[in-house]
């Protein structure tokens, strides 16, 4: 499965997850106090981040914003109506950096790093009487089923396909979903035969 | 124990292959919230406690492989105006899956009613609290903007309890909620 890492190299990716992950969520939350020309400041820092990296990079980084558009393109509507532009150009500018920020984190982190990282934060959870290991199992697990399920869902809307001149339709839930649940049925078996948890 | 696990872990999946698949439509034009059905399922058929560990489970894996719909991780999904929906979706699952864990009536009016509760009622209300917060509008604002989604959020809770009643009728052993 495809993570959003870069293929280009920069400084960030050699640093540990975990100072990652903290220096991000410091920033977003700096980031959603900040107004004003402190803001614009900030944004900047973390446009400065991405260009220093070079130009692939920054277009990489620029691609993953993507899924804010339709709020982006709604906030310039609403602003331009009540002509508010600066208002509604400092709160584009907040989630464009914000996102920014977090992106930066998928975009120079490895799978390994950030399931380890997740698992460390997770440990906690020793002392509640949860087994640490479970946590480890049942994201790997997910991560091992989720193309099993989609290409279980691929054989099933071929199979619609065949007999069907209408489009894939809602209908293919159900057997994805009795899928998901046998195979569940069968795995929590074969786990019980090799000793169990 | 296994089973649990494997359930729980399986369902996760469930939500995150539902976010790949292309668009399936209800009605033709009414697009279905995939994503929302599969959190809506893992609370109807998985029940309260398990149903919010799996759509934990599938926030903390999306925190490392943008497995959100349309290729989002957590961190991003949380940083842009849709964060409050990602923070609702546990709650949502856990509780369409109370609902049905206490309403003791007939399985698809119970999971009908846990789906809209939890996957309409409580998501909404934290999604539109988060849009609120990230775009600075009021909250009636924020409001209208998750308005469109209604009619579609519905149809899909019916879905989801359909798909529920389904499962109950073919794989009883299955739906823990009513284990």
């Amino acid at each position: 499965m495809l993570t959003q890492i870069s293929a280009i190299e920069t400084p960030l990716h050699h640093w540990p997850a975990g100072l990652k992950l903290g220096l991000m969520v410091a920033g977003s939350l700096a980031l959603f106090t900040l107004q004003g020309w402190a803001l614009a400041l900030a944004a900047t820092g973390v446009a400065a981040v991405y260009l220093s990296q070079g130009p692939r990079f920054s277009l990489e980084g620029l691609r993953l914003l993507r899924p804010l558009w339709p709020f982006l393109l709604l906030l310039a509507v609403w602003h331009l109506w009540l002509w508010q532009p600066l208002h509604g150009a400092q709160i584009a500018l907040r989630l464009i950096a914000a996102v920014g920020l977090a992106n930066l984190v998928a975009l120079t982190t490895r799978l390994e790093a950030m399931l380890a990282l997740i698992e460390r934060l997770l440990s906690p959870l020793r002392w509640l009487g949860l087994n640490p290991r479970l946590p480890a199992l049942a994201m790997a697990l997910l991560l091992r089923f989720v193309p099993v399920l989609l290409d279980k869902a691929g054989l099933l809307m071929q199979a619609w396909r065949a007999r069907s001149p209408r489009r894939v339709g809602a209908r293919i839930v159900l057997p994805l979903a009795l899928a998901a649940l046998d195979d569940a049925d069968h795995v929590a078996e074969a786990l019980r035969a090799r000793g169990g948890l | 124990m296994e089973r649990n696990l494997t359930h729980i872990a399986l369902f996760a999946a469930l939500i995150a292959a539902l976010g790949f698949l292309p668009k399936i439509d209800l009605v033709s034009g009414v697009p279905i919230t995939a994503q929302s059905l599969g959190v809506m399922l893992c609370g109807t058929v998985l029940g309260a406690r398990r149903g919010a560990l799996a759509v934990l489970l599938f926030l903390a894996v999306a925190l490392a492989v943008p497995v959100l719909a349309g290729f989002r991780t957590t961190l991003m999904a949380l940083n842009s105006p849709t964060a409050g929906y990602i923070i609702g979706f546990p709650l949502a699952a856990f509780t369409a899956g109370l609902v049905v864990e206490r309403l003791r009536i007939d399985i698809f009016p119970a999971a009908f009613l846990g789906a809209v509760l939890g996957g309409i009622g409580v998501l909404h209300v934290c999604g539109i609290l988060g849009m609120s917060v990230m775009l600075e509008k009021t909250l009636p604002e924020a409001a209208v903007l998750a308005l469109p989604f209604l009619a579609g959020d519905l149809l899909t809770a019916g879905l989801a309890a359909a798909v529920t009643r389904s499962i109950a009728r073919l794989r009883p052993a299955s739906v823990l909620s009513r284990a």
